[in-house]
C-alpha cells in the first residue's frame, strides 16, 4: 500500500525550520541598492508611521534625484522634509503637502516637480502596483485638472478616469512589529500606506519597532505577509512625533 | 446676524441621522461632531483609515500612533476599527459612508466644488477631497457665504480649480440653508435675523426662494 505524500520535506534531520528569512541587521544593510534617480515609495500618513530610521539613513546616503511617492511631504525639520532640505527630491507624488514651509518654496521657485493625486487613487495606485494590476478606473478627479490627458470611460452611467499603478524602485514601509519571515503587524493609523506600499515595488524594505522571531506572531493576526517584504530590520530609535497634539481636559 | 462658525456646525448637526456614518472633514466640518444629538448612533470615518473615532485624549495619554485625516490625535470608541488608506477610500467609493462635510472656497449653482487651489498662491493639495466628492452620495459643504472683500463664494461658475463636478447637495454658511437643484440654489432657511435680501445680494448663483423662508433653528 503506498502511503499518502504531503509533506513539507526539512531541509536535514536537525534543521526543521524551514522559514524564508528576510532579515537584515542593519538600517545601512536594508537600503543597499538605493542610488541616485530611483523611484521611492515611502509609508506614513503626515508624520504618522512614517519610515523615520530609513528616511534619517537616506540622508546620510545622499542619495539625489530621487522620485519620492508618499502621502505627505513631512514637516520642514523631520520626515521627508529633511530629504528636501538636502534637496535630495526631484519630484514629489503626494496627495497634500501643506505643513512644509521648504516645500513650498522649491515647488514655487521649480526646483521641484510635484505631482498631486487625489489620496485615495494615490493609495490605489500603490495597492495596484501591490496586487499586480496594471490600472483601474476612480470617480476621484473627473472633471477637475486631474483628470487632464487621462482616458475617461462611462460604467453604469457615471464617468471615470484611469489611473495606472505605480512603479518604483524600493518601497520603504513602516510597521510596529514584525517578525524575521518578515511577517508585519501595524498599529493604529499608522497602518495608513504602508500597508499599502508593501510588496509594491520591485523591492520592499519593512522598517518596525519590534523585531521578533519567526513563530511569536499570530499567524491570525498578520497584516502583511512576509512574502511582499524583501527585508526587515529593527528601528534603532523611534521619535514618532506628533504633528497636532490635540488634548482634552480631565 | 450671520452665524459663528460653531452655529454653522450645529445646524450642520441637525443633518446627521441615526446609523449615519459620517466623514468630516477638516476645519468646521470638524466642529460637526461636537453638536451631534447624544441619543442617535453615529460613527466618525477618517479617511487616513479609522472608524469610531472618538474625542481628543487626555492629556498625557496621546498616542502618535492614533491621529485622524488632520493629523490630530485623538481616541477611538467601543466598535472603532483600523484599515489602511486604500480600504479607507474602497468603502467611501462603494457608498457605505452615509455622510461627507466638507468645506469649500466656492460652489457652483450645479453642485461643482473648489477647495484646493489657489493657482499661484496657495498649492496644499486635495488630499482625500477629490475621492470623497466623486464618490458621496450626500455632501454638505460648510463653508462662508462670501469671502473677506464681501464677494459672493456661492457662484453661477467656479472660478477656482475644480475639487469635483455636480456633487454638493447641501450647503450650508453663515446666512443660509441651501438645496442645490436642477434648477439652481433652492433657499430653505436663513440665519436668525438675516434676511432674504441679505441672502440675494451674496448669493452670486442662481437663488430660488419660494414662499416664506423660515429662520433655521439651532437649539
Amino acid at each position: 500500500m503506498q502511503k499518502a505524500h504531503f509533506f513539507i520535506p526539512l531541509k536535514s534531520e536537525k534543521q526543521t525550520n524551514n522559514m524564508i528569512t528576510r532579515k537584515v541587521n542593519s538600517v545601512q544593510e536594508a537600503l543597499t541598492g538605493i542610488t541616485d534617480n530611483m523611484t521611492i515609495m515611502l509609508g506614513g500618513f503626515g508624520l504618522c508611521g512614517i519610515p523615520e530610521n530609513s528616511i534619517a539613513e537616506l540622508v546620510k546616503m545622499n542619495v539625489t534625484n530621487l522620485t519620492c511617492i508618499s502621502n505627505n511631504a513631512g514637516v520642514d525639520d523631520f520626515g521627508l522634509g529633511l530629504l528636501l532640505q538636502k534637496k535630495q527630491i526631484k519630484k514629489m507624488i503626494s496627495s497634500y503637502v501643506g505643513e512644509n514651509a521648504e516645500f513650498e518654496r522649491q515647488m514655487l521657485s521649480g526646483e521641484l516637480d510635484v505631482e498631486l493625486t487625489p489620496q485615495g487613487t494615490l493609495a490605489e495606485k500603490c495597492r495596484a502596483a501591490q496586487h499586480g494590476i496594471p490600472a483601474f478606473f476612480t470617480p476621484a478627479g473627473f472633471g477637475t485638472e486631474v483628470a487632464e490627458g487621462k482616458e475617461t470611460r462611462e460604467f453604469n452611467g457615471k464617468m471615470y478616469v484611469m489611473e495606472e499603478a505605480y512603479k518604483a524602485d524600493f518601497a520603504i514601509v513602516k510597521a510596529w512589529k514584525g517578525d524575521e519571515a518578515g511577517n508585519l503587524i501595524f498599529k493604529g493609523t499608522a497602518r495608513n500606506f504602508n500597508s499599502c506600499m508593501a510588496g509594491a515595488a520591485k523591492i520592499t524594505i519593512a522598517e518596525v519597532e519590534e523585531l521578533v522571531p519567526a513563530g511569536t506572531l499570530d499567524p491570525n493576526q498578520i497584516h502583511i505577509p512576509g512574502i511582499m517584504v524583501n527585508r526587515i530590520f529593527q528601528g534603532e530609535k523611534f521619535e514618532k512625533r506628533i504633528e497636532q497634539r490635540t488634548v482634552r481636559q480631565k | 446676524m450671520a452665524l459663528d462658525k460653531n452655529q454653522i456646525a450645529k445646524r450642520i448637526a441637525k443633518e446627521v441621522k441615526d446609523g449615519y456614518y459620517v466623514n468630516l472633514g477638516i476645519g468646521i466640518p470638524t466642529l460637526v461632531a461636537n453638536f451631534v444629538r447624544t441619543d442617535i448612533s453615529v460613527e466618525f470615518q477618517s479617511e487616513n483609515g479609522v472608524l469610531g473615532m472618538g474625542p481628543f485624549p487626555f492629556e498625557g495619554e496621546e498616542d502618535a500612533d492614533i491621529i485622524n485625516a488632520g493629523k490630530q490625535t485623538i481616541t477611538t470608541l467601543p466598535g472603532a476599527s483600523f484599515f489602511d488608506s486604500a480600504f479607507s477610500f474602497g468603502m467611501i467609493r462603494s457608498k457605505k459612508v452615509d455622510l461627507t462635510i466638507l468645506g469649500a472656497m466656492e460652489v457652483s449653482e450645479n453642485g461643482d466644488i473648489a477647495n484646493w487651489k489657489i493657482p499661484g498662491k496657495m498649492v496644499k493639495g486635495m488630499g482625500g477631497a477629490m475621492d470623497l466628492v466623486a464618490s458621496a452620495e450626500n455632501i454638505i459643504v460648510a463653508m462662508m457665504h462670501v469671502n473677506k472683500a464681501g464677494e459672493s463664494k456661492v457662484l453661477k461658475n467656479c472660478t477656482l480649480p475644480l475639487t469635483g463636478v455636480g456633487c454638493v447637495k447641501k450647503i450650508v454658511t453663515e446666512l443660509a440653508v441651501m438645496d442645490v437643484t436642477s434648477k439652481g440654489f433652492k433657499l430653505l432657511e436663513r440665519a436668525p435675523g438675516v434676511s432674504v435680501e441679505e441672502i440675494i445680494k451674496a448669493t452670486e448663483g442662481t437663488l430660488i426662494v419660494e414662499g416664506e423662508i423660515p429662520e433655521m433653528v439651532l437649539d
